[in-house]
């Protein structure tokens, strides 16, 4: 359901007539406007605002961890549109341990280093994504390291030794 | 160094295909991950036929130092040394759009003209220092070697500047949460007039050694080329997308810290190649003259931090007078200041394209989460596309164009 005070909002108001089902809450702080959005339904989300709503380009894609609460991480979009010259921010939230989303670098296809990272900072997987592995840390690392239960010195020493 | 793929293997291949003409060896090489072409540590898997790059795929990582993680241990102004660290040619970038996110999120705190006058002022000189490496170290890789000693040259002058105002030639921490870290010392704007009067002289010599000089365009001209589609689609963003015709600077777009206020024009061409990128950055130095001009002309007089005891540590001189002002500096320096929750995104012209920073505050004096949206990383990612089908002789120009930097890209 879109909150009564984002109907304004004509990104907003053009997602809710699309799929009613889609936004699940939001809001419009310091200017900017963020949408809560239904995780199984982020691909066409975006889809649409890519090709309707001009966003022709995907700003950046990254997680934050509220851990312990549940659900536990949430998948933060920054969508661009340059000749509307607008930003909006999605959010999905994803549940659990090894949470996991469609990947939208069908829309997008630079959304994969994006998504690339946030699987191996977090840990959250992408479904149909090209190429899921680790982008920053090395292959074999242990571990997500910007999680909230993952301590700033790490576990080990070194690793590849 | 090089990976030929086993003969036997091949043969049995063809055998079983039988193709019409005679199998063609693909060469895989390695560039990098430490070639002097990438300034940094960036490695490039191409794939060759011949001398041409059917396919490249860049990996990165090697400088990973984990900078967004170590700011969630650090409080908020604490965190402001480490966006130094992120892209270390434009330091003061970095300071300034993670300043200007933390006071979005701050909301109540207005920052005095004359700092924000000063901070235009010194991200423009940041530019011209990072476009000045760019030149340098772009035409050294295609064969012009005098031009790095001239752009040294020229960019020691710039660092000198910060020096004389921060005590740092590059992790600077000037710009902070609430203003600058302190007033520029007395004769400072002298010599960055004397500089700039200089300047524009200096950009029409290194045009002279360029443009007359048929190798370096013969190097550049029609050489790189990326669709605008293409650039859009991989996070492209920049001089890059500039030099393809595309007129979006965020300075004119969504203007911060008084950009509005000043006259420049955004720099566009429409060759779309390394040439165009050459151009548009050299007019971009032009018009950073122009703006630091203005800037130091037109520089308010008042305060140059934000007045806002919560924030803002107080001045030396009331702390020794006024039992408050050392409370607040006794409280702002060990546990910091507390920033109401909520999260903010912000986006800067950085040198290299849209540098973006997301902060999340959880209320407290340590930032929850900082993201650092780079330009670099975004420009590297499309190395696959701007390198497939060129000739290999042309990367070094090409991946020279899109003036990355390796710490930008990792973090």
């Amino acid at each position: 359901m879109l909150p009564e005070q984002l109907k304004e909002f004509a990104v907003a108001a053009a997602i809710e007539a699309f799929d009613a089902a889609a936004i699940t809450g939001g809001h419009s702080e310091r200017g900017e406007l963020t949408l809560d959005i239904d995780p199984v339904r982020i691909v066409p989300v975006c889809r649409f605002l890519k090709e309707q709503h001009t966003f022709v380009r995907i700003s950046s894609i990254t997680a934050t961890d509220w851990y312990p609460a549940e659900p536990r991480f949430r998948v933060v979009y920054h969508l661009h549109s340059l000749e509307r010259n607008a930003r909006v921010r999605l959010k999905c939230a994803v549940p659990g341990e090894n949470g996991e989303l469609d990947s939208v670098t069908g829309v997008w296809p630079g959304a994969n280093w994006y998504e690339r990272e946030v699987f191996d900072l977090f840990g959250i997987g992408f479904r149909s994504h090209p190429d899921l592995t680790r982008i920053l840390m090395p292959e074999d690392w242990e571990g997500h390291p910007l999680r909230k239960d993952y301590p700033v010195h790490g576990y080990k020493y070194s690793y590849k030794d | 160094m090089q990976d030929v793929k086993e003969e036997s293997e091949l043969l049995e291949q063809t055998a079983v295909e039988q193709p019409a003409t005679p199998a063609r060896r693909r060469m895989t090489i390695n560039m990098g991950p430490q070639h002097p072409s990438t300034h940094g540590v960036l490695r490039v898997l191409l794939e060759l036929d011949g001398e041409v790059i059917t396919s490249a795929v860049p990996d990165i990582g090697y400088l990973h130092t984990g900078i967004e993680k170590q700011c969630e241990a650090l409080n908020w102004q604490q965190a402001v040394t480490l966006t130094d660290r992120v892209d270390y040619l434009s330091n003061l970038s970095n300071n300034l759009v993670y300043a200007l996110a933390v006071e979005k999120l701050i909301g109540d705190i207005e920052i005095p003209p004359k700092a924000q006058w000063m901070r235009v002022l010194l991200a423009e000189l940041q530019r011209i220092n990072s476009h000045l490496v760019w030149l340098g170290t772009h035409a050294l890789d295609i064969g012009a070697m005098s031009m790095l000693f001239y752009c040294f040259r020229d960019r020691e002058d710039v660092l000198k500047l910060f020096e004389m105002f921060s005590g740092q030639r590059m992790m600077t921490s000037y710009i902070r949460i609430g203003g600058l870290a302190l007033e520029p010392p007395r004769g400072w704007q002298a010599r960055v007039k004397k500089f700039i009067d200089g300047f524009p002289g200096k950009i029409d010599e290194y045009e002279d050694l360029l443009e007359h000089n048929p190798i370096w365009i013969g190097r550049t001209k029609n050489v790189g080329f990326i669709s605008v589609e293409d650039m859009l689609a991989w996070g492209v963003t920049g001089p890059m997308l500039r030099g393809a015709g595309v007129n979006w600077d965020i300075r004119k777009s969504e203007p911060y810290s008084s950009y509005e206020k000043f006259d420049f024009e955004v720099a566009t061409r429409t060759g779309n190649d390394v040439y165009s990128r050459y151009q548009v950055r050299m007019e971009e130095m032009r018009q950073s003259v122009k703006i630091i001009r203005q800037a130091l002309d037109g520089m308010p007089e008042g305060a140059w931090k934000a007045d806002n005891s919560h924030v803002v540590l107080p001045d030396r001189e009331k702390m020794k007078t006024q039992m408050e002002a050392l409370i607040y500096h006794f409280k702002i320096v060990t546990e910091g200041f507390r920033v109401p929750p909520g999260e903010a995104y912000q986006a800067v012209e950085s040198p290299r394209g849209e540098i973006a920073y997301y902060v999340v505050s959880d209320g407290t004096s340590k930032p929850y989460r900082v993201y650092m949206r780079t330009p670099s990383f975004g420009n590297v990612q499309s190395l696959g596309v701007l390198l497939k089908g060129k000739m290999i002789s042309d990367s070094i120009a090409s991946m020279g164009s899109m003036d990355f930097v390796l710490g930008d890209v990792d973090r």
